[in-house]
């Protein structure tokens, strides 16, 4: 990479960063506003989800957070097999320094043990890079940034579980589903979106599970199994009435995303990731020069 | 919609029922797991609390000229100063806690005794309430607690929120957890194989 790329790179990254931060996508805008439809006028709901859309309009016109905990950063992204992965991963790592000195970002990662501050969101594990070299001259870059309230909810179920009566099939996997979404309550900053993974290692299953949330909210599994399951788990989910923040109503959920994946005879994992309704998600392509061509969602 | 004005007062609180959606003004202190636990342990801060609100947060506030001003400000989880929180209510005569994700069984039990309520945030709508702040008035413990966790006095005018727990012995938490616990074991019942 040369100098002039790498300039136009960065300056590409922080522009994704900046629209993650304070821009939702438009099919989470598009939901939140039929979820708030759907309460009743005057309702709890029905308040707390005007003040969630009028959050959101701000945020996008004062380009600031959307929400104090600007969360995880985590980048899956394609780039041109030609670069060389060290240095894509530098460029990524200095964005998100220059975005945290904007403001886009807050200062939030510290160090496990001494609870030091890194004040840059660099360190182990920060931000989490899904690098993958493909043929093609372009990035296809993806960004989501989680919060720590929601992905505090989120839970993993090894089946059989005898607490929940779930057994190893998929009206198993179902009852892991309602009763994730049942112990999250108001906690994950609810309307939320869960992204599930049945199947998979402990690790493999986090990690599908929020690779779920890449999907627009209102696309179709192609599995018939999965989008039916999806969209049984989202209407039962929503008649539990917890509500928007938990303060009871008919939007509990807006929407459920399931993977799968196979697992060893011994085990059978469900794992669940819960997304507060501050989905931030975005995602463009960018020229290997640097030129951001067209957004993604 | 229920106006509030703070400080409040112990009639105006013990009107308060869960679920009601109140507009708060007047001043409120910030305060998180550092102030909790340094109230906890005895000491007083150098504005009264009595009557006074605690909010639950850790605002990003920067200084402008000489000037603090607010950039965001949501509410954080209030669970974690449940330990600490019934004791602070008593002590310094707080009349409301606001927060996100409510509180326990001792808050609960708190509020309802020395009358004070908790008032819950909209998590998240960092941009809605830090308009909702006009003024940053003072601050304390700056350099003891740091920016996030000091002691921040703010003047907010009609900051949103909902009663979760009133001083009659109410909690919206745990009224909602059981209704959706027994609409859990109705569904699980209909689950077929
Ligand atoms: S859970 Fe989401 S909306 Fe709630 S405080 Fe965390 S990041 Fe913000």
């Amino acid at each position: 990479m040369n100098s002039t790329q790498q300039k136009k790179l960065l300056e590409a990254f922080i522009e994704i960063i900046r629209k993650t931060s304070t821009e939702l996508p438009k099919d989470v805008i598009e939901s939140v506003r039929k979820g708030h439809g759907a309460e009743d006028k005057g309702s709890r709901g029905d308040y707390a989800l005007g003040i969630i859309q009028k959050n959101i309009d701000l945020a996008k016109l004062k380009s600031q957070p959307l929400c104090q905990d600007t969360g995880s950063i985590l980048f899956y992204i394609h780039y041109p097999k030609k670069l060389e992965h060290d240095a894509v991963a530098k460029v990524i790592r200095k964005a998100v320094v220059a975005a945290t000195k904007k403001g886009y970002l807050r200062q939030n990662s510290v160090d496990s043990i001494t609870g030091k501050n890194s004040g840059t969101n660099v360190g182990p594990g920060s931000p989490t890079l899904h690098l993958e070299p493909w043929s093609k001259d372009v990035f296809e870059v993806r960004l989501m940034l989680k919060g720590g309230g929601c992905e505090n909810v989120g839970v993993q179920y090894s089946l059989p579980d005898g607490r929940i009566g779930a057994g190893r099939d998929l009206a198993g996997v179902k009852k892991c589903i309602l009763d994730a979404v049942y112990q999250a309550q108001g906690k994950g900053c609810g309307p939320g979106i869960l992204g599930v993974t049945i199947g998979g290692d402990r690790a493999t299953g986090y990690l599908t599970s929020k690779e779920q949330f890449l999907r627009k909210l209102g696309d179709r599994n192609p599995d018939p199994v999965l989008a039916k399951l999806e969209d049984e788990c989202l209407v039962e989910a929503n008649q539990l009435g917890i509500g928007p923040m938990g303060f009871g109503g008919k939007t509990t959920l807006l929407g459920v995303k399931v993977g799968v994946l196979n697992r060893l005879p011994a085990s059978f994992f469900v794992s669940v990731s819960y997304m507060c309704w501050a989905f931030r998600r975005q995602g463009a392509t960018v020229t290997s020069k640097g030129e951001i061509k067209k957004w993604l969602y | 919609m229920i106006e509030l004005t703070a400080p409040l007062n112990e009639e105006k609180v013990r009107s308060l029922k869960v679920g009601d959606m109140v507009e708060l003004s007047g001043i409120v202190y910030t305060g998180r797991d550092a102030v909790h636990k340094w109230l906890h342990e005895g000491n007083t801060p150098p504005m009264s609390f009595k009557d006074g609100v605690i909010y639950h947060c850790g605002p990003v506030v920067l200084k402008k000229g000489a000037k603090w001003v607010v950039t965001a400000a949501g509410p954080t989880t209030s669970i974690r100063e449940e330990p600490y929180q019934a004791g602070i209510i008593e002590r310094l005569g707080v009349r409301a806690v606001i927060g996100k994700g409510g509180m326990g069984e001792k808050t609960r039990q708190a509020c309802q005794k020395f009358g004070c309520v908790y008032l819950h945030a909209i998590g998240g709508a960092a941009q809605v309430l830090a308009e909702a702040i006009k003024e940053v008035e003072d601050v304390f413990g700056y350099e003891q607690f740091g920016s996030p966790e000091a002691i921040w006095q703010l003047r907010v005018e009609k900051f949103p929120a909902v009663v979760t727990i009133d001083a009659h012995g109410n909690s919206l938490h745990k009224d909602m957890e059981a209704a959706s616990s027994a609409k859990l074991a109705e569904l699980y019942t209909q689950i077929k194989k």
